[in-house]
């Protein structure tokens, strides 16, 4: 196996420090939010992991759209990469969501437009997964998977604006929400930094997640081409 | 002597006139194949039947509560039967090798596409037609055959077999196929389930048409979106 290049070394030590930094950022540097207290500090972690988990989501499909259309299987490589990260970064999402919300709204979780809309696309995703363990052929494998992708991303949005017509209680921090949002807050710049910064990071963490996961695709390649030689 | 020449015009209006005709042969082979072995249909409709049977106990369906849930009940037997019905229709097919056979045709492969969303319709829509009276007749539930509760029916039944029929046709290439279709289909007929729900029930406790057009609405640019995707992805999903 090849070393990692520098660049991807260089990237794991600045992710790691970005890492700590976005740590103290929504712990110590951030202010303490008047209502709610300490458990608004996980609004950064929970917005960025979410940013990036939706950014993955999209990058599947596109690849998914490029795959159909070049048909290189580097860009099913792609598309898988992207999903199995997004799934993990969107879990924590979910999960730091439903911590906030126990206190907030009195509930761990609440059938609203988003917080559904998120499980829905989970399942998709697992199902993506699931669809993609079952064929064999690479080829046919990367097919499905692309065509799926663009289906889930197709109904998702369909899905949102189908339980947005109930009410919804979740705050829109940026932009105007609902009248009947529920511990929604205003920002101060320092809070508006550290968002933005969380956001940041967690992009960082991201590309170099996805760069493993990129080479481990292409090691996995040619393990399934030398067992392939070894058959002959 | 020049030969004969054929006229562009008749040329060029052939492969329409095969589109049609296509997609008609199909959807005709699957329902004279199913009038002589009623395999499918009876399986939907005893599985239907007693997913119902299910729901009188799980659900306790008094009167009271049925109010509330017999749109919900009544689309829950659609989509669980739908299912046993796509996965067989697909299956049939992919089993005996005329899959193959229909991919040879020399016609648009989208019109095979059509064709058994259209066989996937009729059979859904005659199991519905047997489940509605036998479920009127259990519980006498109000305004139930309006016509605008039945367009409902129709405008789901549609959206679920554009998305079900293309989804079952990757399904059955997989080797997880018995069990991947549901999988791969409910959360993507989501939007299908909740807007059919609450225009069933609208329409059924006789709720101001306002408030039942957007779900309307919502079905139709479903419909309209997800046959349109499925004409354009199909391609994709049947070749070699």
């Amino acid at each position: 196996m090849s070393p990692q290049p520098r660049a991807l070394v260089a990237l794991n030590v600045i992710s790691l420090i970005l890492l700590g930094a976005a740590y103290y950022a929504s712990l110590v540097y951030a202010p303490l939010e008047a209502v709610m207290g300490q458990v608004q500090r996980l609004f950064y972690f929970h917005v960025a992991t979410a940013w990036v988990g939706m950014i993955g989501f999209v990058l599947a499909a596109v690849a998914g759209v490029i795959y159909l259309w070049k048909k290189d299987l580097k860009w099913d490589a792609v598309s898988l990469a992207a999903v199995e990260i997004s799934l993990i970064f969107f879990f924590i999402a979910i999960v730091l969501g439903s911590i906030w919300a126990r206190p907030i709204w009195g509930t761990w979780w609440t059938w609203e437009p988003r917080l559904t809309t998120a499980a829905i696309l989970q399942m998709i995703y697992m199902a993506y997964l699931l669809l993609r363990q079952g064929i064999e052929d690479p080829e046919k494998r990367a097919r499905f998977g692309a065509v799926y992708t663009l289906l889930g991303g197709i109904s998702v949005p369909i899905t949102f604006i189908s339980i947005r017509i109930f009410r919804t209680i979740h705050p829109v921090v940026i932009g105007t929400g609902s009248a009947e949002a529920q511990g929604g807050f205003n920002m101060t710049p320092l809070m508006l930094q550290t968002m933005f910064f969380s956001i940041f990071v967690f992009s960082v963490i991201f590309v170099t997640i996805f760069w493993h996961r990129m080479r481990m695709a292409s090691l996995e390649n040619r393990v399934e081409q030398l067992k392939l030689k070894v058959l002959q | 002597m020049s030969e004969p020449i054929v006229p562009k015009t008749e040329v060029a209006s052939r492969p329409a006139e095969n589109y049609f005709g296509a997609v008609m042969a199909v959807a005709w082979k699957d329902l004279a194949a199913e009038l002589r072995s009623r395999e499918l249909l009876s399986a939907m409709l005893i599985f239907s039947l007693l997913v119902i049977l299910i729901f009188n106990f799980a659900l306790q369906l008094d009167r009271g509560t049925r109010e509330s849930v017999t749109a919900g009940v009544l689309w829950a037997t659609f989509a669980f039967a739908g299912t046993l019905g796509l996965n067989r229709s697909m299956a049939i097919e992919k089993d005996r090798g005329c899959l193959d056979g229909l991919l040879l045709a020399p016609v648009d492969r989208s019109a095979i596409y059509f064709g058994k969303a259209l066989s996937n319709l009729a059979f859904m829509l005659i199991v519905e037609a047997i489940v509605l009276p036998v479920y009127f007749i259990l519980y006498n539930p109000k305004n139930f055959f309006n016509p605008g509760f039945l367009g409902v029916i129709l405008l789901g039944s549609i959206g679920y077999v554009a998305v079900g029929t293309l989804l079952s046709t990757m399904a059955v290439q997989a080797r997880t196929r018995d069990v991947l279709l549901p999988i791969l289909l409910f959360p993507l007929v989501i939007p299908v389930l909740v807007s059919a729900v609450q225009a069933s029930m609208g329409f059924l406790s006789e709720w101001p048409l306002e408030e039942i057009i957007p779900w309307l609405n919502l079905l139709l640019v479903y419909d309209v979106i997800f046959i349109t995707a499925a004409f354009l992805f199909f391609d994709y999903v049947v070749e070699e």
